[in-house]
């Protein structure tokens, strides 16, 4: 019996590679012979191949290497093409959205105009992949879950880059491209938006985020620990209990008094995670649009709570003596 | 697979781990680490103070020792030398006590040649010169007219130099680095920040947070005052170079956001520690005193003191705090020079350039009128 209790998967299973079920309607077919990898094994299957690139894959690739050489290029171009500094600097690199005041018009490539081409490949280039990930699932015969829940976080995406920054009436209130740039944009925008710790639906998300993690923790712990009675066939287990599961069950329902079937923990972590990004981006949607001040929201609302002044009365000192705030 | 290779694999493995462990360990602050509270529990409105970097900085920050007071009677130095234009009316004692202290603070190495032409005490012909009298001047105004920043304990010469002609933590307006031009984006003049910049402790924040702010009088608060929107237009851009402002200002002083902040708000006054008040007047005292003072001796520079624009060095929080909350831990000097608490002669005309912000600027507004829902 194989054991999944470490690290690594110690079994790998070495049969004629497996070209996968027949596909029909379509004019392309995958590509590639199968290979075996012993590395890849030890994460995952050791199988590599055959791929499915199609029609939408390869311009989704094409799209994506557009959007990756514009905000490179721009990236390198702010140092003065200095090979060094770009490499040494490349994490605080950015691509810019346009300066405030150009609105929704387009710039001069130099001034922001850029940061709407590369958006506008990188939008074509992800919507390009869910439809492949939509139509391959279709093809296989398969449910759409995985194409739904990469929707909620295109959709976070989405209103962080597009639809948020239409409402506003300016490009600048986007997310600019780059590692460290785009962690500064966060904390900038919850500054300027009154601390987004007392928007709800960023409340929410967080909910749903940290609910996500304890989710996978507990489900693969159970699974990895009832694994020595064959849990890893999960999917037999769904529909004829056999002995691991029945044990997992019975553990949850000691320390807990309830537990999830083996099929509903997969329907709890699936919503736990696309409603991560759905609230998040509602939360977004509505910073700026229809709250200012999240924080002055929160104090109006009662979830602030009030606290002593311990250093007597601080007033503004920009304001006349006298005057309230 | 082989057994050699997997050795291999294993070695690389072990000897990466090994050095991102040194990377992270590198990082990390050794004990003890001692938190004061200041404000309400709850809220981290404290300090942290780090034993190792506490005892770097107490050393740091001596005070050095005063010369004996000098009598102050006797004849004045305006009536016995030539040219002395801002402390003349000090006795001849007071006055020689004065240039000895000055020469231990700002040029002890170069001694009283640094300033002036030996031969003739009262020549104007060094630029140095020319800069030491304004620089009287300037901390004569600080300890007179910015008490509200600088309180009773006031500054001296030794405040900023600390044994150096040229003061550390100056700056210079900072156009960023050489751009291509043409069509492509620049991290200079274009967008002023995606660079790793000590100004901001490192972050990708703007690099250049002192000319806007600390020049120029541009608008620091950022925050809508209003729950729901309407009048507000501050852009998230604007908020990165406040941002960028506050983190100079708290790596200046060695504390966090929460000495001054409530960081829940970060803009309400009610809620924040008196230290925000005397931040709100040191803001002002030097924007004064750039504009006022650095500023006015332009003509007086060589092209060497000079930042890569032209423009005059200038001083901002770090020149004065160095790390520290309070320069020189607010042992004042100041009681032992009561000649450098006001005032003396009469003041030179000064240079206030008119500063607008280019076309296309990340440090403005969304402009008014284009469409943003409203209730």
């Amino acid at each position: 019996m194989a054991e999944y209790q470490n690290l690594f998967t110690r079994v790998q299973v070495r049969g004629p590679v497996y070209a996968g079920v027949p596909v029909t309607g379509t004019s392309w077919t995958r590509s590639g012979k199968p290979f075996y990898i012993h590395l890849f094994g030890k994460l995952g299957d050791a199988q590599v191949g055959p791929l499915y690139l199609g029609i939408t894959g390869i311009a989704s690739l094409v799209c994506g290497f557009i959007a990756f050489e514009i905000i490179g290029l721009n990236m390198w171009a702010s140092v003065n093409w200095d090979p060094v500094q770009f490499v040494r600097q490349l994490f605080w690199l950015a691509l810019e959205p346009p300066a405030p005041g150009w609105g929704l018009r387009f710039p001069p490539l130099a001034q922001g105009g850029w940061w709407l081409m590369a958006g506008f490949f990188l939008t074509a280039s992800i919507l390009l992949w869910w439809t492949r990930i939509y139509l391959r699932a279709k093809v296989l015969g398969l449910g759409n879950h995985v194409a739904w829940a990469f929707a909620a976080a295109i959709w976070l995406y989405l209103v962080l880059g597009f639809i948020r920054p239409l409402l506003m009436g300016s490009w600048s209130e986007a997310v600019p491209f780059g590692i460290f740039p785009h962690l500064d944009w966060t904390a900038a925008f919850s500054l300027r938006y009154g601390n987004l710790f007392y928007n709800p639906f960023h409340m929410l998300s967080i909910v749903f985020l940290y609910g996500s993690t304890l989710l996978f923790a507990m489900h693969g712990a159970t699974v990895l620990a009832i694994s020595r009675f064959g849990a890893e066939r999960e999917l037999e287990q769904i529909i004829d209990r056999g002995t691991a599961f029945e044990r997992g069950t019975l553990f949850w329902r000691w320390t807990m008094g309830w537990a999830a079937s083996a099929e509903s923990i997969h329907r709890w972590a699936w919503w736990f995670a696309i409603l991560t990004p759905i609230t998040g981006g509602i939360g977004i949607l509505l910073t700026g649009t229809v709250v200012d001040n999240w924080y002055l929201w929160g104090e109006k609302h009662g979830i602030a709570a009030h606290y002593p002044a311990v250093w007597g009365v601080v007033t503004d000192p920009a304001l006349p003596q006298g005057a309230a705030r | 697979m082989m057994p050699g290779v997997k050795t291999a694999l294993g070695l690389v493995g072990a000897v990466g781990a090994a050095l991102l462990g040194i990377a992270m360990v590198s990082q990390f602050q050794a004990p003890r680490l001692e938190e004061v509270q200041r404000g309400y529990r709850g809220t981290a409105m404290q300090v942290n103070y780090n034993e190792k970097e506490l005892t770097r900085y107490l050393a740091e920050n001596k005070v050095p020792a005063s010369l004996p007071q000098a009598p102050a009677a006797g004849p004045k130095a305006g009536a016995v030398y030539k040219n002395v234009q801002v402390l003349g009316d000090l006795s001849v004692g007071q006055f020689t006590r004065l240039m000895v202290s000055i020469t231990n603070w700002v040029s002890p190495k170069q001694g009283c040649a640094y300033c002036h032409n030996t031969a003739n005490m009262a020549e104007d012909n060094l630029y140095t010169k020319i800069v030491s009298r304004r620089m009287f001047q300037m901390t004569q105004h600080i300890n007179a007219d910015w008490q509200a920043h600088v309180q009773g304990t006031g500054v001296t010469c030794y405040t900023c130099h600390r044994g150096n002609p040229v003061p550390n933590n100056i700056w210079f307006t900072d156009p960023g680095p050489r751009t291509p031009g043409g069509n492509m984006i620049s991290a200079g003049p274009a967008t002023g920040q995606n660079l790793a910049a000590k100004s901001v402790n490192y972050a990708s924040l703007p690099y250049d947070p002192f000319t806007p702010f600390l020049e120029n009088d541009h608008s620091i608060r950022v925050q809508g005052e209003q729950a729901l929107p309407g009048s507000d237009r501050h852009s998230i851009k604007e908020a990165e170079w406040t941002f960028a402002l506050m983190n100079y200002f708290g790596n200046s002083l060695g504390v966090n956001c929460t000495y001054c902040h409530n960081s829940r708000a970060f803009s309400d006054w009610s809620q924040s520690s008196p230290a925000k008040v005397v931040a709100w007047h040191g803001i002002n005292m030097t924007r004064d005193l750039n504009n006022d003072y650095l500023k006015s001796l332009a003509n007086a520079w060589p092209a060497n003191r000079l930042g890569a624009t032209g423009d005059s060095p200038k001083l901002a929080c770090a020149t004065c705090h160095q790390g520290v909350y309070k320069p020189l831990y607010g042992v004042s000097m100041l009681k032992d020079f009561p000649e450098l608490s006001h005032p003396g002669g009469a003041g030179v005309g000064y240079l206030n350039a008119a500063w607008t912000p280019p076309n296309g600027s990340m440090r403005e507004a969304i402009p008014a009128g284009q469409p943003k829902i409203t209730q």
